[in-house]
């Protein structure tokens, strides 16, 4: 059976693999081997220039986290009207690498999140507007 | 005091919300209530250094000031902006440039958080579009992640906001002048947990100037000179945890605020243990409590501590923002670095009234942070 394909992302540079299968693509140096999430045009540790594709994975720790508790102001598109906003989670992921990647969470229960708890990559809609299909991002819910 | 640089003259618009008045307009009187209180006119300044984040250019002052040629330098370095451009005119002098110089900062932002575009910033659109992109958010993931590290509870955040609400009720020119209760901010909405409502400050208005010349002619105008011993700015190394971070390395590195710290220190050859009067930049709780500890005035985790047993009041070791900083004056993000020098001006030389630290201090501390991994620190010394 084929994969399912990626769906329309906000950010299509930074997730490869399927719509069930997503990893986070970054960016290694390949000068020093530092690497960095989203791919980096240039090495800030080394300043060296030449950087390859770097697949970070799909699974890591949660490394810390908030709720935004409030709609934030433009850019942000997720186009919901001020009523129909609802908090949603964010937080640092810690990759298997060591780098820690911001992320929507898939949770925004201040007692369902907790620094260390395993988490795992999937996509989420971010933007869903009647007329329109829906915005993805990449996003992080708890593993367990 | 061979080369060193004076602060001879302090002017402020008082910040919160000015219906009527311009950015500039606020910053023009800011400066004109530092030449004032120098002695000075305006004609005589021989360089200046501004700069607003939202309010446009700090030359356009030369309308409203007058036009006298004199070489004037935008400066654009968000919350620093105002450190920047001290330590600008500060150089100027030494270099002998100019005998005066005036450094000004002043902003005028719409209500509400910021809502900065990826692209200035060198980040990708998606990073704002999916709700990411919020200084607030920031505050928020490295407070968080600090206290698990450090062991520090709610309770530390909850301190911080009181204090500053509280001295700022002291003061005369603060926006918000009412004390709040342990409740009423352990309580409010909360915005990005773990911080709350009245742990952050607001965007604002407003604008603070200082006049400045050599030391050896400080006398000259004022018989209350401050020493700048010490202005110093640094950018974010590799690995430090900065605002606007879609991703962070595997290995830490310390913050601007450390490194600025450290140089600031040994140029003005003291150390933490000599200052007397504090300034630290709290655009929210979670940033104070880890400026107390990266700016070198504890250990990390000491905080707690500190703040429950008083050490950091007006009246105990560490008196930290003493006007109530920045949560109880708003961040007019242009001139919020010189307001905390011209608080640290305001009690060295004895004139801050009933937020007045006892016993005189001789040394004072002013430390601002902002994106995208700027801090700026200045020691000053009654002269």
């Amino acid at each position: 059976m084929e994969p399912n394909p990626l769906p329309r992302l906000a950010c299509p540079g930074v997730v490869a693999g399927s719509a069930d299968r997503p990893v986070l693509v970054g960016s290694r140096c390949t000068c020093c081997g530092e690497i960095y999430f989203p791919a980096a045009q240039g090495c800030t540790r080394c300043c060296a220039s030449e950087m390859t594709a770097h697949e970070l994975g799909a699974e890591g720790r949660l490394w810390s986290w908030t709720i935004q508790g409030f709609q934030p102001k433009a850019p942000y598109a997720g186009g919901e009207a001020e009523h129909a906003f609802q908090p949603y989670g964010v937080g640092y992921v810690e990759m298997p690498s060591g780098v820690k990647v911001e992320s929507r969470l898939t949770v925004a229960d201040p007692e369902r999140l907790e620094i260390g708890m395993p988490m795992r990559l999937t996509l989420i809609a971010y933007r869903q507007v009647a007329g329109e299909a829906p915005v993805h991002t990449y996003a992080f819910a708890p593993a367990a | 005091m061979n080369n060193d640089v004076a602060i001879i003259g302090i002017g402020l618009h008082p910040f919160g919300r000015t219906d009527g008045l311009s950015g500039q307009q606020q910053g023009a009187h800011a400066v004109r209530e530092a030449l004032k209180d120098a002695g000075v006119a305006w004609s005589q300044v021989g360089v200046a250094y501004g700069g607003s984040q939202d309010a446009g250019n700090a030359d356009a002052l030369g309308n409203l000031l007058g036009l006298t040629g004199v070489p004037f330098v935008n400066v654009a370095n968000g919350c620093a902006t105002g450190g920047s451009a001290l330590a600008s005119v500060i150089a100027a002098i030494q270099s002998g440039m100019a005998e005066i110089g005036v450094a000004v900062g002043f902003d005028k932002h719409p209500r509400g958080a910021f809502n900065p575009r990826p692209r200035d910033w060198g980040l990708e659109d998606w990073y704002g579009e999916t709700g990411m992109m919020l200084t607030t958010q920031f505050f928020a993931l490295k407070t968080r992640r600090y206290m698990f590290e450090h062991g520090i509870t709610d309770d530390a955040l909850v301190r911080v906001a009181q204090r500053a609400f509280r001295n700022g009720a002291l003061t005369p020119h603060a926006w918000r002048r009412r004390e709040l209760g342990y409740a009423e901010i352990a309580e409010s909405m909360p915005v990005n947990l773990p911080l709350r409502k009245y742990m952050f400050c607001n965007p604002a208005e407003g604008g603070a100037a200082l006049v400045l010349c050599s030391a050896r002619h400080a006398r000259k105008y004022t018989d209350r000179p401050i020493i700048v011993k010490a202005a110093v700015m640094r950018t974010r190394h590799h690995g430090s945890f900065e605002v606007f971070s879609p991703g962070l390395a595997a290995e830490q590195a310390p913050a601007p605020t450390v490194t600025a710290s450290r140089a600031a220190f040994e140029l003005a050859g003291v150390g933490p243990r000599d200052i007397g009067v504090i300034q630290l930049q709290d655009t929210d709780s979670g940033s104070e409590l880890i400026h107390i500890a990266e700016n070198g005035f504890c250990e990390h985790g000491e905080q707690a501590h500190l703040l429950r047993s008083g050490a950091t009041e007006i009246g105990g070791r560490l008196p930290i923002n003493t006007d109530g900083g920045c949560l109880a004056n708003g961040e007019p993000v242009g001139a919020s670095g010189l307001r905390q020098v011209i608080e640290v001006c305001a009690q060295l030389r004895g004139q801050a009234g009933q937020r007045q630290v006892p016993g005189r201090p001789r040394l004072g501390y002013t430390h601002v942070y902002g994106a995208p991994g700027v801090s700026a620190v200045c020691i000053l010394q009654a002269g």
